[in-house]
């Protein structure tokens, strides 16, 4: 099973079997300090320098429990639509591995702090599927292992490897969803939909920094085949190292195929962890689960069992911020948009973006159109996420402004967003820079619109005749003339008034 | 000097070292002797018999006068740290020190100097206690003997063929041998008690979370308990108010004020237990105890009773599971909690030599690291926790310890105190049951129920053994957080015991021939 080619199209796989999705998020905690130690919780550090006996595991060292993190476990839980334990208990899952400094991980196994809750995720056409979350528990991370010498960079065929315990004892909340069937062909976009949902919720609520790329948000995405027409689930695959909101789909799509072919070829599918490759949107074989995995769960005997207080939840549910579907709404409605617009907002990933703007004091019309629009398809071109582009929501309401003000053109208005994206300053500097500025000094307008006028006699015809629509033809030619410096709207009096129309 | 607890013409190599740390402590407060003197006889003494008892795995000469010089100055500018300050003390090696290594007894952790102090080594030094050195021990906590340590065994300062109890027999030695007057050892099922027993000595295991457990190497989390180790009940009582009390490093240690010991313990010297009610445990001191053993222990209750306690028996018919629940429980923590001794940021490292891979050197550590014994809980814990055998085997021991707990609350219902022979035997033979590991494990059948129950329990002298010339324990058990009981209780029978046998226990200790 290595060629793309031997492997089932998507609508034939469709054909024969339902997919079953289960989708587990691990999400890092922003809290100040580590789940069980006064340890900074920092990104980027110099290896080994965010350690202290407790985070490396050293003999007689103790954990105790950080209550923000527990206050993010139980507020997630909480916008999720989950219910809080009354009384819950942190486990140890015992396994070996170099960089989990006393080799078990300290988790909660058979008593989470939330679950039985739900997440509407909101399609790409504008359908909202509802995800069950089966539980939302508290866990420590791991350490890094890079592995150095080997040609992939994984374990097999490395000269040695290097630990880094920085990340060791950090706060993870792991989110695990009820089994998601039903999706049908849509199974890759919900899987997609679902991590982009979460990430905008855990944003809103300032708890993660939810970053796919520095691994402060992660998704292992198991997914199984049943044959049309039968019950029951399929022997599952879980596919880590899936990096990206286009790469949850991708591997769920891939997986798909790969499972069904075998299935066709009347073989087993094999329950193990695979890698995706994000290169050749690939998964291949990790870990055989049958050889591992007892992970010997108990409760863990050195810290005492949590009973967050009803009074206590209920009053973390009154810090909850607005959700995003609330927000959503609202936003719709105060900005008056039709259910497509919304939807192209949000696909677009530019909600957040247009409101700052709008803050700025953009009108949200001409906010959405830049976004969405224009700086969009820039973003496309890049290759980057809108929310990356080097331009920011005050500087486009700086442009917005200006073009109000009759500063600007539309056309000058992309020239001097274009500067900014090349990282030449705030708008005004780039204006000042390049000389940019709209020509509405009648007398320099006049002989343009004259030479147009004489230009094109049928025109000026038309016009004195009260064909006024005639006009355009007229004012695009002044334009051209003018480089798109002029003032449209000016040349537009000017023209009138040299046919006598005003 | 109070000639009830001197040793003039005994064992002790000087006058000092025969004096009990109340003694000791009022002599340095009062400026009748400096701790340095007191530290410096008791590291002499400890130079001239270890040969004979190695109580010791380490001694900081060096550092223990430094302390002893601190406490002096303390002294001298009137600030003394505590009423022990100056007082010498031996550590038992579980206990993280940052001066000092910290084996647990164990090959792989020879040599590891750990980078933090335990909260009770930090409570010590806080007090100007002088830290002499840290005392040997079963390897990580497992064993009756000390005879699982893996750097030899210690040997029992009443008869040095014979074991000094475990897994804390350096400390218990180290007392008995006058190399120290303080000790502090650690019991999860046992080994401070079964170890004061063995050498007439005394030893507590205070409440479940009474002394934090922070920086005491885990053998298994829910039943460990440091506490404090001395030749007389005051002794114990004034450790006891230095090391505990509620630490935000323990999670699991108790909120809540410490008991008033020493007060009790001074009460209870009065000899008036008039309106304390007594409960002998049924269940323990028949069949399969030695003779010598139930005669103390007969003896011990009619001088409790003539003390004007009311004594009754109580049954508590879930104890007789209490061994085979521990026995589950213990190995199964201790299987995760040792899962950290890999190789890989600390301590022995086997077989890395560039050829081998991480899995074949963490493997091959831990088999060169580890002892017998401790393979052998590590085995059975990993049993127990194993997917399809939970339920069987750590769920229907969690059942038990439930049940035992019920036991001792009921038993609490009618009496204040309960008593029993700490151990079903005194001192056995050096070599007698290391291949027989049932019959060790049967050495801590009545001290288990107490750590699985997590409430406090005592070991008192209660007189040497008729067939055998061996000291034999009282132990005396208290609700949680009513560790004060056992200090009255105590203190009262020590002090009849005394006056009956006209000499403390500790004096009839033989004199150390050294080569």
């Amino acid at each position: 099973m290595t060629a793309v080619a031997e492997i089932m199209d998507y609508d034939e796989v469709l054909r024969r079997f339902d997919p079953v999705l289960g989708l587990e998020v691990h999400v890092e905690l922003s809290t100040a300090t580590k789940m069980f130690c006064g340890c900074a919780n920092e990104f980027g550090a110099e290896p080994n320098t965010r350690v202290c006996p407790v985070c490396l595991g050293m003999p007689g060292a103790l954990p105790v429990v950080n209550g923000s993190a527990v206050e993010s476990a139980i507020r997630i839980g909480l916008a999720l639509d989950c219910q809080v334990a009354e009384w819950c208990r942190f486990a140890r899952k015992n396994y070996f591995y170099p960089d989990m400094p006393k080799n078990f991980q300290t988790s909660q196994y058979d008593e989470p702090i939330v679950f039985d809750g739900g997440l509407d995720v909101v399609l790409d056409d504008g359908e909202t599927f509802r995800v069950g979350i089966e539980r939302a528990h508290m866990e420590e991370d791991t350490g890094k292992s890079s592995h150095v010498g080997g040609a992939s960079g994984r374990i097999h065929g490395a000269e040695h490897s290097l630990l880094d315990y920085n990340r060791a004892g950090v706060p993870l909340i792991e989110i695990v969803t009820k089994p998601i069937t039903g999706a049908g062909e849509r199974a890759p976009e919900i899987a997609r939909a679902y991590v982009t949902a979460l990430r905008d919720l855990l944003r809103s609520m300032g708890v993660s920094d939810v970053r796919m790329d520095q691994g402060s948000l992660r998704c292992d995405a198991n997914v199984s085949l049943t044959p049309k027409g039968e019950s029951g689930f399929g022997t599952r695959t879980e596919t880590k190292n899936v990096n990206s909101f286009r790469s949850i789909e991708r591997a769920v799509r891939f997986e798909m195929r790969r499972q069904a072919s075998l299935l066709q070829n009347g073989s087993e599918i094999v329950q193990e962890t695979r890698h995706f490759d994000e290169s050749t949107g690939e998964t291949s074989s990790g870990r055989r689960k049958e050889e591992a995995e007892d992970y010997r769960y108990f409760p863990e005997p050195d810290l005492v069992p949590i009973a967050p207080s009803r009074e206590w939840v209920e009053q973390l549910r009154g810090t909850l911020p607005e959700m995003p579907w609330e927000r959503r709404r609202r936003v719709q409605e105060q900005w008056g948009l039709s259910d497509e617009e919304l939807r192209d907002l949000v696909n677009a990933s530019a909600l957040d973006l247009v409101a700052a703007t709008v803050d700025a004091g953009a009108s949200p019309s001409e906010a959405r159109s830049w976004w969405v629009a224009y700086l969009s398809q820039r973003a496309n071109e890049r290759g980057v996420e809108l929310a990356e582009l080097s331009v920011t929501p005050g500087q486009v309401a700086r442009v917005i402004e200006l073009v109000g003000e009759g500063k600007l053109t539309h056309k000058l208005a992309r020239q001097v967003i274009d500067g900014v994206l090349e990282d030449r300053g705030e708008p005004d500097e780039v204006i000042a820079a390049d000389g940019i500025e709209v020509v509405s000094d009648d007398s320099s307008l006049q002989a343009a619109v004259d030479e147009a006028l004489a230009a094109q006699p049928d025109a000026a015809e038309k016009i004195r005749g009260g064909k006024v629509q005639a006009a355009g033809a007229i004012v695009g030619a002044v334009m051209k003339a003018t480089q798109g410096q002029a003032d449209a709207k000016r040349v537009r009096e000017l023209v009138l008034a040299a046919c006598g129309q005003q | 000097m109070s000639s009830t607890t001197s040793v003039p013409d005994g064992p002790g190599s000087t006058e000092l070292t025969g004096l009990a740390a109340s003694e000791l402590a009022a002599k340095i407060a009062a400026g009748e002797v400096s701790a340095v003197e007191v530290t410096r006889a008791h590291l002499d003494r400890i130079e001239a018999i270890e040969p004979a008892v190695h109580a010791f795995l380490h001694v900081d000469r060096e550092a223990a006068l430094d302390a002893a010089r601190r406490a002096d100055e303390q002294r001298a500018n009137g600030t003394p740290a505590s009423p022990l300050a100056g007082v010498p003390l031996a550590l038992k090696d579980v206990l993280t020190t940052t001066d000092m290594p910290t084996t647990c007894g164990s090959r792989m952790l020879e040599g590891w100097t750990p980078p933090y102090d335990s909260t009770v080594a930090a409570r010590l030094r806080d007090a100007g206690v002088v830290i002499l050195g840290k005392t040997n021990m079963d390897e990580f906590a497992m064993g009756s003997s000390t005879e699982n340590s893996a750097f030899g065994p210690t040997r029992n300062p009443w008869d040095t063929d014979r074991i000094p109890g475990g897994s804390g027999g350096g400390s218990s030695a180290a007392l008995a041998a006058f190399e120290a007057p303080l000790a502090i050892g650690t019991d999860t099922g046992g080994s401070i008690r079964q170890p004061a027993a063995v050498t007439g000595t005394v030893g507590v295991k205070p409440t479940y979370g009474g002394v934090s457990r922070y920086g005491l190497v885990a053998f298994s989390s829910s039943l460990d308990q440091a506490g404090p180790c001395g030749r007389t009940v005051l002794d114990a009582a004034m450790l006891h108010e230095v090391i505990a009390g509620h630490d935000v490093m323990d999670s699991t240690s108790v909120a809540a004020p410490v008991p008033k010991v020493t007060a009790a313990a001074r009460e209870g010297a009065g000899g008036d237990l008039r309106g304390v009610r007594v409960g002998v445990v049924r269940e323990f001191g028949g069949e399969g105890y030695q003779q010598g053993v139930r005669d103390s222990f007969r003896t011990a209750v009619d001088t409790l009773t003539s003390l004007g306690a009311e004594v009754v028996e109580v049954s508590c018919p879930h104890f007789e599971y209490a061994l085979g629940a521990y026995y589950l429980i213990a190995p199964s923590e201790c299987s995760s909690n040792l899962a950290r001794f890999d190789a890989m940021r600390y301590g022995l490292r086997v077989g890395d030599d560039g050829t081998r891979s991480t899995e074949e050197v963490m493997s091959l550590t831990r088999e060169q690291g580890f002892g017998p014994e401790v393979k052998r809980r590590i085995m059975l814990g990993t049993y127990a926790l194993s997917s399809g055998y939970y339920d069987a085997y750590y769920g229907q021991a969690q059942k038990v310890r439930t049940l035992i707990t019920r036991d001792f609350d009921a038993a609490f219902g009618q009496v204040d105190v309960l008593v029993s022979p700490t151990t079903p035997t005194t001192a056995f033979r050096i070599g007698e049951r290391v291949d027989d590991p049932m019959a060790m494990y049967r050495a801590d059948l009545c001290t288990i129920p107490s750590n699985l129950a997590g409430n406090a329990s005592m070991s008192v002298p209660s007189g040497l053994s008729t067939e055998d010339g061996m000291p034999v324990g009282l132990q005396i058990m208290a609700p949680a957080m009513a560790d004060d009981r056992l200090y009255r209780v105590g203190a009262a029978y020590e002090a009849a015991r005394d006056a009956a046998s006209e000499v403390p226990l500790l004096d009839r200790v033989p004199r150390l021939e050294v080569a």
